[in-house]
């Protein structure tokens, strides 16, 4: 097998793992459904599980992906609750427009 | 070779990862976000982490995207209505988008590596047995997180099934 980061070099994963995660906040920020909203935040956990695992090849240890495991898991329980709360939300006001959710602004 | 694949990929990582953000219909932006995860794991497989790329899918693409796609059909919401936001506020969302693609570029070009010169010792770090034997163990394993996850996982499907159940409707 030939070695990826000898080819590639871990400066283009950093890249790569960056502007995921930017996309992400950009989605955060620019969108106004809640899901599409959920979804940029599961791009954010995979880029920085993504760069998780560059490292942990970098060092050749794998504490990193085990790592990766457990965020893996926190992200499943947190889609769970947060779906379970835009399924609440959704009842309520009939819709998952976040700008309509401004009811503490008195 | 390899070097052709990782460009590919991360191309249709970052391009599906945009379309799922600017497509106004919620269901293509589940499935392109479905594309874009079938390929971080493409990625992971270049890494030889075959374990972590199977978890990944059936995770992601498999249990997260379901969810998503059910919530999105028993909401309805397969239409596209929803309003941009104002000028102002995408002006802002473009500001931090690239303010923090610079300070994040920024700390991980500047900081100092801790290995000098990459190399590659031969030595098998990510088989699923030695990862189950760096998970699993005793002394210095990660044993207690793993328990905690389980709990983690219990407490969330209490807490969906809590949530997501009928009550008495509170007014808004």
């Amino acid at each position: 097998m030939q070695n990826v980061l000898q080819e590639i070099g871990i400066n283009n994963y950093i890249y790569l793992s960056t502007i995921l995660f930017c996309i992400g906040i950009f989605g955060v920020l620019f969108r106004r459904n809640a899901i599409v909203m959920f979804m940029s935040i599961e791009i954010m956990l995979n880029a920085v599980n993504l760069l998780l695992v560059v490292f942990s090849t970098y060092h050749q240890d794998a504490a990193g992906q085990v790592f990766v495991f457990f965020s893996m898991a926190v992200a499943a329980a947190e889609v769970a609750v947060g779906l379970a709360i835009l399924v609440g939300i959704y009842r309520n006001i009939h819709s998952i427009d976040i700008d309509k959710l401004k009811n503490l602004k008195g | 070779m390899l070097t052709t694949v990782f460009y590919i990929l991360s191309a249709i990582t970052l391009a599906t990862a945009f379309l799922t953000i600017f497509t106004r219909n919620p269901i293509h932006s589940a499935i392109y976000l479905v594309i874009c995860f079938f390929s971080i794991a493409g990625h992971y497989l270049l890494f030889n982490a075959q374990f972590l790329a199977v978890v990944h899918i059936i995770v992601y693409s498999g249990a997260i995207m379901i969810l998503l796609l059910f919530t999105i059909m028993l909401m309805n919401l397969n239409k596209e209505d929803e309003k941009h936001k104002s000028g102002l506020t995408i002006l802002a969302a473009v500001a931090s988008f690239c303010l923090v693609a610079f300070v994040l570029l920024a700390a991980f070009i500047k900081s100092m590596p801790i290995i000098e010169e990459y190399y590659v010792s031969g030595e098998d770090y990510q088989s699923i047995k030695v990862l189950g034997q760096v998970l699993l163990d005793e002394k210095n394993g990660f044993m207690i997180p793993f328990e905690f996850a389980s709990v983690l996982l219990l407490v969330s499907m209490i807490g969906a099934v809590l949530l997501s159940k009928k009550e008495e409707k509170i007014s808004l």
